[in-house]
């Protein structure tokens, strides 16, 4: 009785698209990009773990994917995306005791959430080819 | 046999989906072990960065080590379980896709971790 009514198009309120994003904003929405990316990425790290699990032909093979040009890009990529998930993870943790909420703080935050990440991402790499160097 | 609580009593803290703050709780407690056993795991990779065949089987095969990488992606697994599920149920309307999602999240998960867990179990006993 009631079925053509509600299925009817109805007025939708406005949706996020409308608004200006803000630094929070922005940062809700890239932690989830970065835990969906984190999610697939994973089965670098599993394929890792079988080929130096099957022979050393299969380890080579790897090695050689992962140490290419493109190999490397996709690594560092990864990197930075689980470092930007772990500190907006902290972030979150944070935020769900009740602290960091007030406006300007929060904001800051967010702000300051990519630079700490691409820093932190980059001292990992340089430490990580010392440690090749050495 | 009777139940002598009320109704409200039966649904506190449970709520309509009978598992009340579970998951919120387990994707914090998993978050906490990921920090510390992913810090543990980047720090390994980067010591292995120009490691040999030989040299990588010897440093996994170390009990320590392949602890605390399975450990690692039991959280891990766990951690993504919980947050593909959210993001599943958030932008996934249609309920027979949705249902298809959630299985095959769960598959997913289980079967890297399944993976990772094997392939550190046959270097740790030297398969």
């Amino acid at each position: 009785m009631s079925k053509s009514a509600a299925t009817r198009a109805r007025p939708l309120s406005p949706h996020l698209f409308i608004y200006k994003p803000i630094p929070t904003m922005v940062m809700s929405i890239v932690h989830r990009i970065t835990g969906v990316g984190l999610y697939f990425g994973v089965l670098l790290v599993a394929a890792w773990l079988l080929a130096a699990a099957t022979s050393q032909e299969w380890f080579d093979s790897v090695s050689a994917v992962y140490g290419s040009w493109f190999g490397r890009l996709v690594l560092f990529g990864y990197t930075w995306v689980l470092i930007h998930h772990m500190l907006g993870g902290i972030r979150h943790l944070v935020m769900d005791t009740g602290n960091a909420l007030e406006k300007h703080t929060s904001t800051r935050l967010a702000i300051m959430l990519p630079f700490a990440s691409i820093a932190l991402t980059l001292v990992l790499w340089v430490v990580g080819y010392m440690a090749r160097g050495a | 046999m009777t139940d002598f609580r009320t109704p409200l009593s039966r649904v506190r803290g449970l709520g309509a989906a009978r598992e009340g703050t579970g998951h919120f709780w387990y994707q914090r407690l998993t978050a906490v072990s990921n920090l510390v056993l992913i810090l543990f795991f980047v720090g390994l990779i980067v010591a292995l960065s120009d490691a040999s065949f030989a040299e990588v089987r010897a440093t996994l095969a170390n009990p320590m080590v392949a602890l605390a990488l399975a450990l690692a992606f039991i959280s891990v697994c766990y951690h993504m379980k919980l947050g593909m599920q959210i993001v599943i149920e958030d932008y996934i309307h249609d309920e027979l896709a949705k249902l298809i999602s959630l299985m095959l999240n769960i598959f997913y998960t289980f079967i890297v971790g399944a993976i990772a867990i094997f392939a550190l179990l046959k270097i740790a006993f030297g398969g």
